[in-house]
């Protein structure tokens, strides 16, 4: 089937570490739906689709764990599944609905 | 095609109303999100919220046949009820339009309110209401776009749609709000027969102004209806048109030019109708249509006065029901492009008398023209309500002073 949103290109720009803390932009709202939630970032614009709802309870969790693979781990999210659970948090970095949070 | 490894962790980023920019997952998350769509979502992402019937101009493509104010519409006090329930459903955003928005002696107190409740405001003005202070007291708000809209790059080609000084008075807006600083604000174009040889021009101004440049399809609503015909863009115009959108993805469509896709490579944005699905409209009295291109009784799914309010409308109305579930090719069903097109606009169909799985009348394979010319004399649906001042309107072309 023919991609329907725009054809994209690159894997994202933003490299994380899943040993950093994270924690969601205080300008980004999430709005649960059925096919996970909607993060909203008032200040860019920006809408993005989580279309699970294990990387939402990621989301929601990152700023209780002191690094992203506690907060995995805390998730009961097995390690193999880890590496897309690192592109998709730093799709969120670089569209600036997550950052790194000082330890 | 291959599974994806992991689709459900993807995070999809679109920005709704800019091209999609950034890392992008691999096709086949992206058909999957479609699908997600399709189903509806708990409320809107785009919702197009009319504030009255009431204009100052009287343009000749109408999407709401808008001239006069409707006794009925909602008040202060209703419009703010209306708010609250969206910042209850996280509706992040709404468009602002008419009518002419900003004539409501309550606007600025309207966009204040949303802005302070966690609803972003992007209103479409055509500009004549921007003065200096205007512009000042706009460009010190936060969460809020302006929209300025045009129907051509000089008055010769912007007036004789719109009316005589509305190129001028559009201008001077974009010169106060560049003035008081509010940064990059939008010019809305609607692409017709007569503007889409402008579309450098229209680049060019905005780039004068620091603005973001818009352009979207004209429908045959409203007072469009009467007008379409003489002002939709040719085939070649289209093609055109579909060219010069691929070699600009930083200009933005509201993602209104799916039925191009047909052509070949998709346009960026979502390719599908989201009538019902992730769009609607709240019109000037509370009612609740599919979209802002289907003002008539039946696109109408409820008022926001309803037991159970928008929320009801939008997650239970039988007609917003019925616009998620699978819809059929229909006639489409042997065309190889309708994953692509996804069979075009309802409201385009629906206005020239096609039925709803027809092809769009501006079909990009030209499907379309065989049962267009079987209608013949048959009258398509009429738009309604129409709030239109009783005054002729022409697309005579008047001298320029």
């Amino acid at each position: 089937m023919a991609p329907t949103v725009a054809p994209g290109t690159s894997s994202p720009s933003v490299e994380v570490d899943l040993e950093d803390a994270f924690e969601l932009s205080p300008q980004v709202s999430l709005r649960p739906e059925p096919f996970g939630a909607l993060a909203y970032h008032f200040g860019n614009r920006r809408l993005t689709f989580l279309r699970s709802p294990d990387m939402v309870r990621l989301v929601r969790e990152l700023e209780h764990h002191p690094s992203a693979a506690a907060a995995l781990s805390a998730l009961g999210i097995d390690a193999r599944r880890w590496p897309s659970f690192r592109k998709a948090l730093a799709n969120l970095v670089a569209s600036e609905m997550l950052r790194v949070r000082a330890r | 095609m291959s599974a994806p490894a992991e689709p459900a962790t993807v995070a999809v980023p679109v920005r709704l109303g800019a091209p999609v920019s950034g890392p992008q997952p691999p096709a086949p998350v992206r058909s999957s999100l479609t699908d997600d769509l399709k189903l509806g979502l708990d409320a809107p992402i785009c919702l197009t919220w009319e504030l009255t019937y009431g204009c100052n101009l009287a343009c000749v493509h109408c999407l709401s046949s808008s001239g006069r104010r409707d006794p009925r519409e909602l008040d202060t006090a209703q419009a703010k009820a209306v708010i609250d329930e969206l910042e209850r459903l996280q509706v992040f955003y709404v468009n602002i339009g008419g009518g002419e928005p900003m004539i409501r002696p309550d606007f600025f107190e309207l966009i204040r309110y949303a802005t302070d409740h966690h609803v972003g405001v992007k209103f479409s003005t055509n500009g004549t209401r921007i003065d200096a202070a205007a512009a000042r007291q706009l460009a010190a708000m936060d969460y809020l776009d302006v929209q300025i809209s045009i129907d051509g790059a000089t008055a010769e080609v912007n007036d004789p749609v719109r009316g005589e000084g509305s190129f001028d008075a559009a201008v001077a807006a974009m010169g106060h709000l560049a003035d008081a600083g509010f940064g990059p604000f939008k010019i809305s174009v609607t692409v017709t027969r007569h503007n889409v040889a402008q579309l450098d021009e229209f680049a060019a101004l905005a780039d004068r102004f620091g603005a973001q440049l818009r352009v979207t399809r004209l429908r045959p609503s409203g007072r469009g209806a009467d007008t379409w015909h003489e002002l939709h863009p040719t085939q070649d115009q289209q093609r055109q048109l579909y060219r010069w959108l691929m070699d600009r993805p930083d200009v933005l469509t509201g993602d209104s030019f799916f039925h191009l896709s047909a052509f070949g490579e998709a346009l960026p944005g979502l390719n599908l109708c989201g009538a019902g699905r992730v769009v609607c409209l709240i019109d000037p009295v509370g009612d609740v249509y599919a979209c802002p291109f289907v003002i008539h009784d039946e696109f109408r799914a409820g008022n926001v006065a309803d037991p159970g309010g928008f929320t009801d409308v939008w997650r239970s109305s039988e007609l917003f029901r019925s616009l998620r579930e699978p819809s059929s090719p229909g006639a489409c069903a042997s065309c190889g492009s309708y994953d692509d097109c996804q069979g075009g606009c309802m409201a385009a169909k629906f206005f020239v008398g096609l039925e709803l799985d027809d092809p769009d009348p501006e079909c990009v394979k030209g499907a379309a023209e065989p049962l267009l010319a079987a209608l013949g004399a048959v009258e398509p649906p009429r738009p309604a309500p129409d709030h239109s001042k009783p005054v002729a309107v022409s697309l005579a072309r008047k001298p320029t002073t």
